[in-house]
Formats: structure tokens, sequence, C-alpha cells
């Protein structure tokens, strides 16, 4: 028994999951071009999180102040406000928020944005498929990130089936942290997996993503061991994870692996900052820099060193 | 890039724009001379002639492709037969700031002595103005439409392969056997054939005789050459040009050469738009380049090295400068002589050779203004070839553009061509589609779609002057329904396109009777078979087209109304147009809610695509199948070069919640900003457009640099672009550069005068062109990251 005993059983409503962003030409999220599909709700609580949108499962209002102003139509179609307060700005709030965003619906500058939509899955993959031109140009498909889209393995699945149903090519994005049989039927329905590796230390992984790194590595193994398709994914963090010892540490953990697995170098950048705030929340107290192109030339050098196959960015090179 | 063609360049770019008045003195000369002595197609060839025989020659140091139109480098002529710059107009030329054409004060002079009493009042346009009905001016001054011919003569033309495999001695003989084919039948027709066939012969003694000159002075030159190895140059420049363009190119350089000699005829002849055009260059050299490289005559070396003195030559020209324009009406230097590269064989197969790459090298090495320059993709070409012109677009040029060949090919049949005059077809100017060596396909005017949406919301009424310019079409606050709204807009497209077609037709006969083009005539299928000039319906192929320009900013306008007005009921018409009429002062909210909560076009949204696609058929219908003057058809184009600015100048606040005079969106671009979905959403909305229903489409992306960094830019631009095509669209420009870069350049406009953008269909110094296009260029959606 491991700390996954205490995920949250989070199957999706009948309406669907909540969805906070479907990017469309992405390319740095697998093979091609593709559609990112970006679902609320996550485990772990990495404190470099550049999408704190979508940690808390349910949907959320995120309040741009500087685009504001004060013209109170957000009081006048909130139907939790009686609509007599002389309150006005952009911190209003009564506290009895339903998260149903029909602030957001009528602001005129778009300082309130409703963050998560709930979507079905035929709704969802008919949106997909719009891009379906240059997927079929690029090699490129849909790809399913978070959050962690694992946290939602039936409403996956129903999305996986009807994408293979219509030949799109399909990617999950993970932090690999859900039980070994979700992953497993998870990784025969997507055509890969891109699957991150923080840290190879249990105690740090645990002390910066509130997680243990155990059954992530042992969920890898086991992909290897049934060959599913994986495209490894290390978020390099200076002062985290860039040291010798954990790098080698992850460069032989890999390298011992049944397949040879390729390895994705994704520098950090400090974006989730402002999106904290946005969203009424405190950023955690860290102070993360991106890498310097030396830092990340390094990283891939040693990492190569021991005979892997790495790129930087989030595809082939 | 060789020392000689680093030099020619260096030499090209230093070369100031000038306008030299050689040609208009000579054509005074020979018009005062010659008034009434032959009828009008002589009168032309054998004025042509003239020029042919005394205009001064310029051969540069280190050239071995020469030939100048102007005594110098950039000496551009004016054309006063067509439209006569007053002395006025010249001052301005040579003082303004921007596009400035140097003018001696003594030509200005001169000019006014010698050049302007004789046109003044008999030119082309002088005439035409004068026959235009009132109702075309209220128009043209509002701002509907513009006038091509107004200045510049119809042209837009590109030559085909027959210049490489004959001479003009053996077009000649063709000549001939046409007039002998006529006998002495005494009817009107045949004697007005015999007329121009005659001036045709004339046309085509002029360019040997033009060519011969050079030839000699390439000799005299070489006597006096110190140096053995330019002697040597120069004896050969002297044999090439003794051959060409009399007899067909038997090499590489002769092909170059003969190329050059009639484009120089076809600019000096007429100031047709576009000036003129190699067209498939890749393919007109191939069988030259492996000639000259099996036979050891030729080097891929030497080959470059040709195209690069062949390039400059493009340079060497900017586009006659306009009459009657202010400071402020900048113009640009390019001609828009655009050259093909890749896409299809007459057979139908794969046309990319060894010369396509080698043209790809020397465009991104030369890093010139022109000649422009595009890939023609077919799904027939190689993917190794997409990526060798996006290697250089990703250099942020704006060069090479991007066609979808195969979508030409559908413009072209549907328009009647055959399929093999099809494949040999491509584009010129901007975006044309066209029959190259068998078209007279000829751009009318630029049709302001959104300044007609402005009128039906005002009953027909010009917001701007008060003046009942349109139909009466009802109140806005009378319109029921969106449909109806949509209706009175329509009504008001017709009667204008009515208008802009009747007019047409003045311009065109005007050309058809006065202004011939007896040598482009001689090169263009079939003049020579049907005795007839490329003016006056003699090519195989006669087009004629109105160009669309706004669909974004109408689309976002009626947008917006049929989902605030009509399905909502937010806004009734009457207050939205009284928050127009005060350019949204005092209307923040409604302002912000028309920009942040319309279904816009560029988001693959259903809901404002399907408005884009019923305007855009509307516009279709008032147009496509319009006879012409000249056996032909209209159709339309959807491109506004800098139009847009212009037409949205003189429009007011519209529903999208575009300010009141700030520029329109851009051809077939989304409106600027209002695309937030990225790329692949822009280029799903603007594939709901028939683009097989035009004769062309114009599409601009803007990206980052970074974006584009690596294999994975490559990759995805190769998926745009193949992904783009697979929906049977036409055309599409990437701008690589960072607003960053850009504000810079306008603060700092001196370190930045070699920073070159896509404007639209063609790139432009981005410090020549005016401040609002600046701001605009700017403002285009910048894909910074997605």
């Amino acid at each position: 028994m491991t700390e996954l005993d205490r995920l949250p059983q989070t199957e999706p409503a009948p309406s669907g999951v909540a969805v906070f962003n479907i990017q469309r030409c992405s390319i740095h999220d697998g093979p091609g071009i593709r559609t990112t599909v970006f679902i609320k709700g996550c485990p772990l609580r990495c404190d470099w999180c550049h999408n704190p949108e979508s940690l808390d499962g349910s949907p959320e209002v995120a309040i741009n102040k500087r685009q504001c102003t004060s013209c109170g139509a957000c009081i006048e179609a909130c139907p939790e406000s009686n609509g007599d307060r002389p309150a006005r700005g952009p911190d209003w709030d009564d506290g009895n928020c339903r998260r149903c965003g029909a602030c957001a619906e009528v602001c005129p500058g778009e300082a309130r944005e409703l963050i998560g939509e709930a979507r079905a899955v035929a709704e969802l993959v008919a949106e997909i498929e719009r891009d379906r031109p240059f997927f079929d140009a690029s090699g490129g498909g849909v790809t399913f990130s978070g959050g962690e889209p694992l946290c939602y393995p039936t409403f996956l699945t129903g999305c996986l089936e009807a994408c293979r149903e219509r030949g799109l090519h399909t990617a999950v994005d993970t932090s690999g942290f859900a039980s070994k049989k979700v992953v497993r039927d998870i990784s025969r329905l997507a055509d890969v997996l891109l699957y991150d590796i923080k840290h190879m230390d249990s105690e740090v992984h645990k002390k910066h993503t509130g997680v243990d790194n155990q059954p992530i590595l042992d969920n890898l193994r086991t992909l290897s061991d049934e060959n599913a398709t994986v495209w490894i994914r290390f978020p390099l963090i200076p002062g985290f994870n860039d040291g010798d010892d954990n790098l080698d540490a992850m460069a032989s953990f890999v390298g011992g692996l049944p397949n040879g697995y390729p390895i994705f170098v994704l520098p950090y950048h400090p974006t989730g900052i402002d999106k904290h705030r946005r969203l009424g929340k405190r950023p955690p107290d860290v102070d993360y820099r991106s890498p310097s192109d030396d830092d990340l030339v390094a990283v891939v050098e040693r990492l190569r060193s021991h005979g892997l196959e790495v790129h930087t960015g989030g595809a082939y090179e | 890039m060789n020392d000689r063609v680093r030099q020619l360049r260096r030499e090209s770019l230093d070369a100031v724009p000038s306008v030299s008045i050689e040609r208009a003195l000579l054509l005074t000369e020979f018009y005062r001379e010659n008034e009434g002595r032959w009828p009008a197609p002589l009168m032309r060839a054998h004025a042509f002639h003239h020029l042919c025989t005394r205009k001064g020659l310029y051969l540069g140091e280190g050239e071995l492709v020469v030939g100048e139109r102007g005594p110098a480098p950039k000496a551009t002529p004016t054309y006063p037969e067509i439209t006569i710059h007053s002395a006025e107009d010249l001052e301005i030329l040579s003082s303004r700031p921007l596009t400035n054409y140097h003018v001696d004060a003594a030509d200005i002079s001169r000019y006014a002595d010698e050049v302007i009493p004789y046109w003044q009042g008999r030119t082309l346009r002088d005439r035409c103005l004068e026959a235009l009905p009132e109702e075309w001016h209220e128009a043209y001054e509002a701002g509907v439409f513009t006038e091509f011919m107004e200045q510049r003569a119809p042209g837009h033309t590109v030559a085909d392969g027959k210049i490489y495999r004959k001479g003009l001695v053996d077009f000649r003989a063709e000549i001939a056997a046409a007039i002998d084919a006529l006998g002495d039948d005494p009817s009107p027709e045949s004697r007005a054939r015999r007329e121009q066939l005659e001036a045709m012969d004339v046309a085509a003694d002029a360019a040997i005789v033009y060519a011969r000159r050079h030839a000699d002075l390439a000799r005299e030159k070489a006597v006096d050459e110190a140096d053995p190895q330019r002697r040597a140059e120069l004896e050969r420049i002297a044999e090439v040009c003794e051959r060409v363009p009399a007899h067909a190119p038997r090499d590489f350089h002769e092909a170059l050469q003969a190329y050059w000699f009639y484009h120089l005829g076809v600019i000096t002849e007429l100031n047709g738009w576009d000036a003129f055009n190699p067209g498939h260059l890749d393919q007109h050299l191939g069988p030259f380049y492996d000639q000259g490289l099996a036979d050891g005559s030729l080097t891929r070396e030497r080959a470059k090295e040709l195209l690069g003195c062949f390039f400059v030559k493009f340079n060497n020209h900017p586009a006659p400068p306009k009459v009657g324009v202010t400071a402020a009406e900048s113009g640009t230097y390019t001609d828009f002589a655009n050259i093909n590269i890749g896409g299809l064989t007459r057979e139908g197969e794969d046309a990319v050779n060894e010369v396509s790459y080698l043209l790809f090298e020397v465009i991104d090495e030369m890093h010139l203004l022109q000649p422009s320059n595009n890939l023609q993709l077919s799904a027939e070409n190689p993917d190794d070839f997409l990526r060798a012109g996006l290697e250089v677009i990703r250099k942020g040029y704006g060069f090479p553009s991007v066609f979808n060949a195969d979508a030409v090919v559908k413009e072209l049949l549907r328009q009647g061509k055959t399929v093999e005059d099809a494949r040999e077809g491509g584009t010129s100017g901007c975006v044309e589609a066209g029959a190259f060596g068998k078209e007279a396909y000829i751009l009318t005017g630029y049709f302001n779609l959104p300044k007609l949406l402005e009128l039906t919301l005002y009953n027909g009424v010009d917001p701007r002057t008060g003046k009942q310019l349109g139909l009466r079409t009802g109140e806005a606050a009378d319109f029921e329904t969106f449909d109806e709204l949509h209706d009175a807009w329509r009504a008001q497209v017709d009667h204008f396109v009515e208008i802009k077609h009747r007019g047409n037709a003045i311009w065109e006969r005007a050309y058809a009777e006065s202004a011939q083009a007896p040598f482009l005539s001689i090169i263009t299928d079939d003049c020579i078979a049907s005795g007839r000039d490329y003016n006056a319906g003699g090519a195989r192929y006669n087009t004629s087209y109105i160009q669309g320009v706004g669909i974004g900013s109408l689309t976002d306008s009626f947008s917006a109304i049929k989902h605030h007005v009509f399905d909502d009921g937010r806004w009734t018409l009457a207050e939205l147009n009284e928050a127009l009429a005060v350019d949204f002062e005092g209307h923040e909210a409604l302002h912000k809610t028309l920009v942040n909560r319309t279904p816009k076009y560029g988001n693959d949204d259903d809901r404002a695509d399907e408005i884009m696609v019923r305007c855009f058929e509307t516009f279709f219908e008032a147009v496509d199948g319009r006879p012409n003057g000249r056996g032909g058809n209209y159709h339309i184009d959807m491109l506004p070069t800098t139009c847009h600015v212009y037409f949205g100048s003189v429009i007011g606040a519209m529903p999208d919640g575009r300010r009141a005079a700030t520029p329109l969106s851009e051809g077939i671009s989304p409106v600027q900003g209002a695309d937030r979905k990225g790329p692949t959403a822009v280029f799903k909305s603007a594939a709901k457009m028939d683009h097989l229903r035009t004769g062309g489409t114009l599409l601009n992306q803007k990206f980052t640099p970074q974006i584009l960094e690596g294999r994975p830019g490559i990759d995805l631009l190769v998926g745009l672009v193949r992904g783009y095509f697979g929906m049977d669209s036409h055309h599409v420009q990437f701008n690589v550069v960072r607003a960053d870069t850009l504000r810079k350049a306008q603060l700092d406009p001196d370190s930045h005068r070699d920073l070159i953008v896509r404007v639209a269909g063609y790139s432009d110094y981005f410090c020549d062109i005016s401040r609002e296009l600046q701001d605009e260029i700017i403002e285009r959606t910048e894909h910074e990251g997605f």
C-alpha cells in the first residue's frame, strides 16, 4: 500500500471533466502539430508548477485586475448577489461563489475568466478533430495533459477510445502517479505516454511535489516491461534537480529499463507566479530560475554521456 | 556571393532612385514629328522603335547581364501618354521623405517646357476621367473602390517558355505568315489586324536593334579594356547580345539575357502593372543548366553568379512613380515581378530541379527587395524542396511567399483554361493566378466591402460627407432581422459593382484603342494568330478582376450585430449606431464587449466563419461571370496590397470595435488581434472560403523567430502549409520578426534601413512604409507562443 490509496476517487460527473484549456497548434507535447487538452485536477503539488490553475479539480474564477474597469457587470450577473452591494472593483466576491462563471460570461474586459469548463467525451473529441488537417500533415494528434489526466481513467479511456476510432494519434502527458492498473490500461490505448521524471530521490521528491516517487518509478518500469511507447520528460529546475547525482541516478535508472526511452529535457520557466495571483492564491515560497543555455547544454551532455537519447524541448530536434 | 555579385549588389543598394525624363522627351519628340502619320497601333510601335534606337545605354563595370530601362540603375522613366506628372508632382517626388525619387531641378523645368504642354489634356487618364460618369467619381472619391488603370497600363502578366525556344526572328516569320494569311481582304477588321501585326513586326525589330546596340557598346568597351579577363567578358556579352533576343538562346547565360531584353521591352513600351515576370524561371533554365554542366560550359558556381547578376537587374528597377501623390501616400519601390519556383510541369509532374534550389540560395544570400519570389507547392513536390524554401522564410525577409500550385491549377480550370495551360501558369504580382504567356489578366481595382456596410447602416449616406452616396436601403432602426440587414448590404454591393463595371469598360476601351502593347503582344499567345493586341482581347484568355478588401473586418462587424443585436438583444442597432457615430467615446463597456465578446473570424468559430462565407458568396455573385470588353469574364481576388489602410481611413468606427479611420483587416487575414486560437484556427477559418472560385487570396501570418527555431520550427511550418493547402487554399506568407524589433525600428529608422518585412503580397523596407502601415504590421497577431 502506498499513498496512492489516498488519491481521491475522482470519477467524472455525467457532464464530463473540467477542461481548462484546449491548446491548438502545440508543437512541444509530442510529435507533430497537436491539440493539447488540459484537464483540471492534480494529486501533486510541485512547488515550481507553472499551471496552478490545473491543481483544483473544479472550475475557478480567475481575475486579471489590470483589465477590470469596475463597470459592475459581474455583480449584476451574479446569481448569488442580491445586486445592492455598493462595493465594486476587481476583487468583488461575497464569499458565496459557486464557480458558475456567470460573471466571467459578461465581463466586457475579460478581467474575469472561468477556468475549467465541464466537457463530455463526444464534444471534446469533436473539438479535437477540428485540427485534423494539420495532424495529418505533420504526424500530430492530441495530447491529454493536466493536471493529471490519469485522475480520470474512465473519462480518459472514453476519449482515447473515441480518438482511436477516428484514427487520431494520442499522447497522454502524466506524472505517472496513479495505480499500476490505470497506467497500464491507459498505456494500451494511447499511442505514446509523455512521462515525467522529476527527481530520483524519494525524500526530495516528496518534499517538493508532495508525493513519493516510488510508484512513479515502478509504473515506468512496468510500462517498459510491456513495451509501451514512452517519451520521458525531465523538467530541468536549477537548484532542484540539476545536480550530478540526480542526473546520474536518473540516467542509470532509464538506462536500466528493458526499453530504451528518449529523454526530453524541458527547461523551467517561471510563468506560474502571476497565475497564482490571478487565482487569488499565494505562490509557493520558492525562488527558482530558468536554466541558462550553458546549464541546459551541460545537463544534456551529462545525460548523453550515459549513452541515452536526449532532446531539448518537447519534440524531436 | 562572389566578389562580382557582391559589388553589383552593393551598387544596386546604393543607387538612388530617380526620375529620368529621357523616355518622355523621346516620346514627345516622336509624337510631335509624326502625329497622324500612322494608325494607332503603328504609332505605338514606331514610338517604341524610336525609344529603342535612341535611348542612352548603360553597361556597368562587372556586369554580365546587361540593359537598363533608364540611362542608369534606378533611373525611372515616366509615361506621359498614360498620365502626366506636373512640375509640382516631380518636386514632391524629389522631396518627400518616403519612397523618394530624385529629380534634377533642370529636368523639372525642361519637363514643364517640353513634355507637359504637349500631353496635358490628351493623356489616356485625362480622357477617361472626363468620360466617366458622376456616380463613378463620387464612389471613387468616397473610397468605395480604386482604379488600377488610371496611372499604369494593364500588365500583370508573365512570360512562358516560348522565348527560350524561339527568337524574335522566328516570331517575325510567324507575324509575316499571319499577314499573308489575311490575303487582300479589304474589310476593316482585316485591315485592323494587318495594322496590329505590322505593329508587332516593328516592335520585334526595335528589340533586336536595342540588343545589338548593346553588342556594339560591349565591343567598343572591349577594345579599350586593359584587363584581359574583363575584355573576354565584354566580348562574350557582345556575342550574347548579338544572338538574343533575335534568336533562341543556346545556353544559360543567353537564356537570362534573352529574358532580360524581353523584360526591358515590355516595361519600356508601357508602364504595365507588376512590370514583367519570368514566371517559372527554374523550369525554363533547367535544360540550359543541365546541358551546361554536361558539356562542361557551366558550373554550379557560374550559374549562381549569373543568377546574382540577373537579380540585381530587377532590383535596379523601382516601380514607376505615380502622379498626384502627397508625401503621406508613400507607395513602394517594389514593382511586383514575382519569380515562381517549383510547382508542376505541363505534364503535371514535380517541376523541382537543381535551379529551384539554386534560386533559394541566391534569394537567401542576396537579400534584395526585388525580384519578389514565391514557392509553388504541389502535393507532387517533395518536402525537401519545401524545407529548403522554409529555411529562407524563417530568416524573416518575407521571401519567398508560398502558393498552392494544385489550387492554382484548379482555379484556372474553373475559369475555362486547358489543363496544360493551367499547369504552365502560376502566380504573379501579389497572389494572382494566371496562364503564363497566354492570358491578359487585369486587376481593375480594390473594392471596399466594409464601407458598404457603413453605408447600409446610414441608409446609403456616407457619414463622412453627409452625401447620399448609395442606395436607400432603409434606416438602421427598421431592420427587423439579420437577413434583412444582410440583404440591404448585398443591394449596395450589387449597386457599386455595377458602377465599377461600367467605369472599367471606359478604361478598357481606351487602352484597346490608344495604348496598344505590340511588343508584349508578340510573346502573348494568341495575339499573332488573332491579329489583336494584348490590350484588345488578343490573348488566348482575357480576364478582369475586382479585388475584395476587408472581409475580416466586415465579418466581425456583421457578427457583432448578429450576436449582440439580433440574437442576444443586448442593444438595438440604433444604439449601436450612436456609439459608432462618436467612435465609442463614453461607450467603453459596449466597446470592450464588441471587441472581446463577439464571435470573430480567424478562430475556427463557425458562428463567425459562416458569416464570412456568406459575405464572400455575395461579393462573388456580384462580380463573377460579368463580361468584360475583351471577350472574357470578371472574377474576384481577395487581396489588398496596402489598400486596407486607405480604405480604413475613409470608414468611421465599426461594430467589431474597430476605431474610426484605422486600417481594415488585410487580405483574408483576421482582424489584427482578433485571432486568439493560434495559426491552425486561422487557417481553418480562412479555408472555409472557396478559394478555388477566386483568382487569388492573400493570408498573412506573423511568427516570432523563437517559434520557428530548430527542426520543430521547420516541421511546424511544413505541417501548417501542407495542412492549409490540403484544404484547397491558395496562398500564405510568413512574417518572421519580433514586434520589439519593429518598434525599435520605428524609433531608430537609421539603424534599421535594411529591415525587410512582408507587407501584403510583397516585401518592403520597413522604414520606407507609412507609419499607419508600420503600426498595422506590428499589430497583426504575433504568434509568440501557443
